[in-house]
């Protein structure tokens, strides 16, 4: 039991540095890389962090790996190819700042998950943690890239930090939930791919600033 | 059969209708089919109503719902089943009427959608007014009030009917909102959210008093109380005139039925809640008919009289409250009788004016009383009808309108011995208000039946105009003559009223009517009356006066149409007099010379709560608000950076 304890808590470590190589990247095929990779990991960490081995948790993490971590990558891909975007230009705040602030959001998780009132459960303050830290690393893409496949790339990081701060609730979520959770991203990452053409198709552009014209 | 299978029957027999409206039959097809159907399911709704008010209240129908806190729970006791009448003879007669007035062959796109949802707002206000739940109540209340905006933005591609279902839409929303307080106090008081009486004493006086307000303002803006009237002359003179009579004549009764329900439920209510309903009834009834005045469109005149008579009925309501307050039994028979039999007459009188209405507008074109005249001998039977329904609105015996008002007087006056003050004393206001309410609507009445059916035509529009078809004509014949027999023979109604009342007294006394009013003696000089009018019409026809010649001639070598006396200038006066609270705006040119050349001169009466009270006050808060312009930046990222904020000082703060 320890052992796979021990593993958990270093996948959630992993995570958490995944995190900042999202930060630091201006790449688009890495940053998606990255966030397939959180997938893959997310889908293992149920079965890890539960005592008895279930077909009800080997089919949410099943589903969760093949959805995050093929099917949805599979689609950024082809958008990325669709509209001939490759890098992250000029950010709006820098990839080091946006660095130290993924470390103090990073910091200031760790400090909350401590203060928050949960049960002590074996590494819950851990799992705690990174989920908050994630959270806070979606957060800080969404509002500082101008890319809009950068900004889903954000989006689906908060969402692998939901999904993490649920690991703590695997007894309570029941089966249906999570699968429906799932499919409420693959839909939603749908329909971003769709506006994202609608986007490049009426703006000629991929920068979401420009949206701002639609102001009344 | 039961009531509720009987009242399930019709209300699928009347949405079935609304269905088959959507046919892709061609020709007039679908909408007599709608209309057969509407027919068959009026008849089936009147006839659970009759058996309830007969027979006593139905068992009850009780089904579970996913919702939490909700049940399908319906019942209909003698109340419910006084307020399906109006709502199923209305629907039914209306669907008959817009046969006519609103075909589908000549508005192929707006009639399969006001068939569609005049037959959802029929259902919706039925089920308003079976609902036993809070939940579904309320459900039925917003279906009821969107279908509502669908019907009165029939002809959506005027600009004005936009700006009145606009107004409609907030007010009724306004509206919601206030039941959806009274939703929440009624869970704090009571743990669920049944429609059922509270027991004595169970509730603080503060939290059955809020309970009250919040529904006093949510149901008093749906029956159209001055001051939160202001949705209802637009929104009524826009509709379809079949909707507008649904409107006036059904749905603002659904506020007063919610103050009757809401009322029932509390057993011992403060005395202060009577003398509030009956002050808010007087202010809305004289106010309500000094606007009638001065209108100039002949269906806005029409709405301010449903305000006027939505105060006659809730003087009516507050009495029957203090009544309660006092223990006074025959307080309450009479002022709820007047109220409930109020909401009746309305529904009958107010019907057939705006049908009357409705079938000037379809031959003429136009609602500016003073571009008609002179229409009593182009369309008769119209004429005949809108007279009937004018003398019933202004409470003129032998009519029905006569009756109700008659019993709110007699609960007036029999007040006027009690000792405590705040029992004498509204009684004292409200006796010469309802009198000035009746001398003001015979006013009026004068002056639309005078310059719309009398005199000449003042125009081509008036001058072209014949009577309309059968179908819109029957079903004014049908209202006319339940004017007429409730007027005469109050004495049928008056048990179906009794178990009404005693519906809502609980398990107190209560005193039938009959004792206290003089039934027999109004039949017999309704009779009287009408036998001396026949009479006094056989001689005149045997006397062989011609009626010929042009009225309004006055000895002039060559009259002119424009001679004649308009409606406006007949109600300068009262128009006048009313000035502080009317504030009319006068447009008129110069005639200082000695031989003036040509002039003009234009009134108009504007809502005065609208456009001095609302719309400033709601630009001041568009111009407050402007100060938070800035932080809509139309930036994806800025708005994205306002959730971070939050959620961070949410986590800082938890």
């Amino acid at each position: 039991m320890d052992a796979t304890l021990s593993v958990s808590n270093g996948l959630l470590v992993v995570l958490v540095l995944l995190n900042f190589a999202v930060l630091g990247s201006s790449r688009m095929s890495t940053l998606i890389r990255m966030v397939a990779i959180q997938g893959l990991l997310l889908g293992t960490l149920p079965q890890l962090r539960s005592d008895v081995l279930s077909w009800h948790l080997i089919a949410v993490g099943a589903m969760t790996a093949a959805i995050k971590a093929a099917l949805i990558p599979l689609l950024l891909r082809r958008a990325m190819r669709d509209v001939r975007i490759r890098r992250e230009v000029e950010p709006l705040l820098g990839f080091i700042p946006s660095l130290l602030m993924g470390a103090l959001g990073t910091g200031m998780a760790v400090v909350f998950s401590n203060t928050l009132p949960w049960p002590a459960a074996a590494g819950g303050a851990l799992v705690l943690s990174t989920s908050i830290s994630m959270l806070l690393t979606g957060f800080i893409i969404l509002t500082t890239r101008r890319k809009a496949i950068t900004q889903v790339v954000g989006y689906l990081i908060l969402e692998n930090g939901i999904f993490t701060f649920g690991l703590l609730l695997l007894d309570a979520v029941p089966f249906l939930v999570e699968v429906g959770v799932l499919l409420d991203l693959f839909v939603a990452v749908f329909v971003m791919v769709i506006i994202l053409n609608h986007i490049q198709a009426t703006f000629l552009s991929h920068d979401t600033t420009r949206l701002s014209l639609l102001k009344e | 059969m039961s009531g509720e299978a009987l009242l399930a029957l019709a209300l699928g027999a009347v949405l079935a209708g609304g269905a088959a409206a959507l046919l892709p039959a061609p020709g007039e097809r679908p909408q007599r089919i709608a209309v057969g159907l509407t027919t068959l399911g009026a008849a089936l709704g009147l006839a659970a109503a009759a058996s309830v008010l007969a027979y006593g209240p139905s068992a009850g129908l009780r089904l579970g719902w996913a919702l939490p806190g909700a049940e399908l729970r319906l019942q209909i006791d003698a109340l419910s089943a006084w307020f399906l009448v109006p709502i199923f003879l209305v629907s039914g007669l209306g669907a008959w009427y817009g046969l006519d007035s609103w075909r589908l062959s000549e508005h192929p796109a707006s009639a399969r959608r006001l068939l569609g949802f005049y037959a959802l707002a029929t259902a919706a206000m039925a089920i308003v007014v079976t609902a036993r739940n809070g939940i579904l109540f309320l459900a039925a209340w917003e279906v009821m009030t969107v279908s509502a905006f669908m019907l009165v933005t029939t002809e959506d591609e005027r600009q004005e009917v936009r700006e009145a279902g606009w107004i409609y839409f907030i007010a009724a929303h306004a509206s919601t909102l206030l039941l959806f307080g009274l939703l929440g106090l009624l869970w704090r008081a009571r743990g669920s959210f049944d429609l059922e009486p509270f027991a004595a004493g169970a509730l603080s006086p503060a939290l059955a008093s809020g309970m009250f307000l919040l529904a006093l303002g949510g149901f008093g803006i749906k029956a159209g109380l001055f001051p939160v009237h202001v949705w209802l002359p637009p929104a009524h003179a826009n509709a379809p005139s079949h909707v507008s009579a649904l409107l006036s004549g059904v749905l603002i009764k659904m506020g007063v039925y919610g103050m009757v329900r809401v009322t029932w439920l509390f057993g011992d209510p403060p005395l202060w809640w009577g003398a509030l309903l009956l002050a808010l009834g007087v202010v809305s009834g004289v106010l309500g008919v000094a606007f009638a005045l001065g209108q100039h469109d002949l269906k806005r005149l029409l709405a301010y009289h449903s305000i006027e008579n939505i105060g006659i009925i809730f003087i009516g309501l507050g009495l029957a409250v203090g009544g309660r307050a006092a223990g006074s039994p025959a307080l309450v028979a009479l002022g709820l009788g007047g109220a409930l039999l109020h909401t009746w007459n309305h529904g009958l009188f107010k019907t057939l004016l705006f049908f009357g209405a409705g079938a000037v507008l379809h031959r003429t074109h136009t609602r500016e009383i003073d571009q008609l005249g002179g229409l009593a001998k182009a369309m008769p039977r119209t004429a005949l009808y809108f007279l009937v329904g004018a003398a019933a609105i202004c409470g003129l015996p032998p009519l029905n309108g006569f009756v109700s008002e008659l019993f709110v007087y007699l609960g007036l006056f029999g007040s006027l011995g009690a000792a405590a003050p705040l029992r004498w004393l509204p009684a004292v206001l409200a006796i010469p208000a309802l009198a000035l309410i009746g001398a003001l609507a015979v006013a009026c009445f004068v002056k639309v039946c005078g310059a719309v059916f009398l005199g000449e035509p003042r125009t081509d529009h008036a001058r072209h105009a014949r009577e309309c078809g059968p179908a819109m004509v029957f079903p004014m014949a049908v209202l006319a003559a339940c004017c007429v027999g409730i007027g005469l023979f109050p004495a049928l109604v008056v048990p179906a009223l009794d178990r009404a009342t005693a519906g809502w007294s609980l398990a107190g006394a209560t005193v039938p009517l009959a004792g206290l009013a003089p039934l027999a003696a109004l039949t017999w000089t309704g009779a009287a009356l009408l036998a001396g009018g026949g009479l006094l019409a056989l001689a005149l026809r045997a006397a062989g006066l011609d009626t010929r010649l042009g009225t309004w001639d006055c000895g002039y070598v060559l009259p002119t149409p424009r001679m004649q006396y308009t409606g406006s200038s007949f109600a300068q006066v009262l128009v006048t007099l009313w000035r502080t609270v009317l504030i009319p705006a006068v447009t008129r040119g110069t005639s200082d010379q000695l031989f003036p050349g040509p002039s003009h001169y234009a009134t108009r009466v504007p809502d005065t709560v609208l456009e001095r009270a609302l719309l400033p006050g709601l630009r001041g808060i568009a111009w407050l608000l402007a100060w938070l312009r800035p932080l809509q930046r139309g930036s994806i990222h800025a708005y994205l950076f306002y959730v971070f904020l939050t959620l961070l000082i949410l986590l800082l703060f938890k």
